[in-house]
């Protein structure tokens, strides 16, 4: 598999990811040796084989580990903005996105 | 009183008599730690002040005639992945330099609750992304055994700091060998329980179907004692199992002998010969202690790297999409449209790792792919566990390398992502199973004298018969 430039820059769109010419030049090296390296899984035959998402014990009941849905307090306001980037009024503020 | 030397037990018994307070000893470790760190960089955060006050809770049970708990006044370092309110918690990235999480994560909250003392957080790979701790935008950990030498990684901190002595235990993150890997490196002991074992709630996610935390220490019985204290079921994480935890110290000296190890004929292809001689060493010594080695076949190994790394990344990229300018703290701000911030925040922020593992999570996750890469590596994982499954049915354990190779260079593999990735070989197999597994310092090479461990594997939950296993490899190599 190689990647070209275009190929680069079509994937960090997609990943909202602003990246530099050089970093672009360098990615698309790195990401053309790694993904053929992954096209080894190509070799195995997997019809019929069940993917698995999720480690699953055979001998315990774990998935019925959903809790209770009551009431709890949650982080207050003024907490949970403690970490914002720009925050006002109560609300994490970010660039205007509707014109009028 | 010689901090750097000392276990659980050691700290245990120091209270009982009195020969120091929890304050004394937080104090003196402190103190230790921060003349120590510059060495390592293996601290990116001591706590002062929390230790302090930790220290002083458990003064005042001891006082009381109340029980401090199993870890009372036990100097602990946590990966700076793990959450701590108040607490600065980097990941590593100067994405979240700054970021103060308003709450404790599970871990923490039970590791303070058996009466530990945090006395600061450790470096690590940007979010827990490497296997040589030199992707930390703030500095690589140097590998306090040859400080020329990398740590390992992702949790190379939290090794360096038991290697070092500037914490007595610490708790570390694995996802793909992020904890055995360091231990191997440094010379310590490192523990990945089954996944789900520990809850993660608290844990910055990188990949939620591998990520583990797990403890590091001096000795086996150290380990075992943390995990005791951290494990179980936390209605904060429906991950998180609901298997009751044994009472690991209860059987840790069993004998073992007649129990059946596996040796998989997989894990011995590519070692570099001293590694492979020692792991020999440690297979005689279970030989000598009445075990029965037998040969086993994990079919599917060969195609575990390239399995992990398409899940790994895949999970990454979806994980780290909520660093997007807007709640962590980091934000470029000369953008000027919610496009323009979300990119360039990214773009500033994410060190060069991120980047890599967010482009080709992407890229396996994207239209016309997914089925190619990522439902195709579903499917490749259920056969490896299934290889797993199939080898338990006949032996206790597994035995195997952690590493193909003793720590290397700083530096040596920076330029090569994929050597780097390759270096994760006989780690990650474990992960995708979601088994139970460990490394066991099992001696130092002849030629350079860099730690070389040794890695155990049980079948889900079997925690107990692990420690079991490694606890008789100490004592037996200790006496002779």
């Amino acid at each position: 598999m190689t990647f070209t430039e275009k190929d680069v820059r079509y994937v960090a769109d997609l990943a909202n990811l602003r990246l530099s010419d050089t970093e672009i030049q360098k990615l698309a090296q790195e990401l053309g040796a790694v993904v053929t390296y992954m096209e080894k899984l190509n070799q195995l035959d997997t019809s019929g084989v069940e993917p698995m998402a999720q480690v699953l014990y055979a001998s315990e009941d774990e998935t019925g580990s959903l809790r209770p849905d009551v009431e709890r307090p949650s982080i207050p306001n003024k907490e949970a903005l403690r970490n914002a980037a720009v925050s006002g009024a109560g609300y994490f503020k970010i660039p205007r996105v509707i014109e009028r | 009183m010689n901090v750097a030397a000392l276990t659980i037990a050691d700290v245990q018994s120091g209270l009982r008599n009195k020969t120091f307070s929890a304050v004394e000893l937080a104090t003196e470790a402190l103190r230790f730690a921060e003349a120590e760190n510059p060495k390592t960089n293996a601290y990116l955060t001591i706590a002062n002040e929390r230790a302090l006050v930790a220290a002083a809770k458990v003064d005042a049970k001891l006082a009381a005639g109340d029980d401090p708990g199993p870890l009372a006044g036990v100097p602990v370092a946590v990966k700076d992945v793990i959450v701590t309110k108040n607490l600065r918690t980097t990941c590593a990235s100067r994405l979240l330099e700054n970021y103060i999480p308003p709450y404790d994560a599970t871990a923490i909250e039970r590791l303070e609750a058996a009466g530990g003392v945090i006395l600061g957080k450790a470096n690590c790979d940007e979010f827990a992304m490497g296997g040589s701790n030199e992707n930390s935008a703030f500095g690589p950990v140097r590998n306090p055994v040859a400080l020329d030498r990398v740590p390992g990684g992702s949790s190379g901190g939290s090794a360096a700091v038991v290697a070092q002595g500037t914490a007595v235990v610490s708790l570390g993150s694995d996802t793909g060998g992020s904890i055995r890997q360091p231990a191997s490196f440094c010379g310590v002991v490192g523990v990945t329980p089954t996944y789900g074992r520990v809850s993660r709630y608290g844990l910055v996610a990188f990949a939620s179907s591998l990520d583990h935390i797990g403890p590091f220490g001096k000795n086996v019985a150290d380990c075992a004692t943390v995990l005791k204290a951290i494990a179980g079921h936390d209605p904060m994480d429906s991950t998180s199992a609901h298997a009751p935890v044994a009472d690991y110290a209860a059987t840790l000296n069993a004998p073992v002998k007649g129990m059946k190890i596996g040796l998989p004929a997989e894990y011995f292809k590519d070692l570099s010969s001293e590694t492979g001689d020692l792991i020999m060493k440690a297979v005689d010594v279970y030989k000598k202690l009445g075990c029965e080695i037998v040969d086993v076949s994990l079919p599917h190994t060969e195609y575990a790297l390239a399995t992990y790394y398409i899940i790994c990344t895949a999970e990454a990229s979806s994980n780290l999409a909520r660093y997007d300018g807007v709640r962590y703290t980091a934000r470029n701000t000369d953008a000027n449209s919610l496009t323009s911030m979300y990119r360039d925040t990214r773009g500033d922020f994410f060190g060069a790792e991120c980047k890599r593992r967010i482009m080709l999570g992407t890229y396996v996750l994207s239209h016309g792919y997914y089925d190619a890469y990522y439902l195709k590596a579903q499917k490749v994982r259920n056969l490896i566990t299934q290889d797993f499954a199939q080898a338990f049915e006949t032996v206790d354990a597994l035995i195997a390398p952690v590493s193909p190779f003793p720590a290397f260079k700083l530096g040596e593999k920076m330029a090569d992502p994929l050597a780097m990735y390759l270096a994760d070989i006989y780690s990650i197999a474990g992960d995708l199973a979601g088994v139970p597994c460990m490394s066991v310092p099992c001696g130092k090479t002849a030629s350079e004298g860099l730690p070389v461990g040794a890695q155990l594997l049980c079948n889900h939950f079997e925690e107990a018969k692990m420690f079991q296993l490694a606890q008789a490899y100490e004592t037996e190599s200790a006496a002779s």
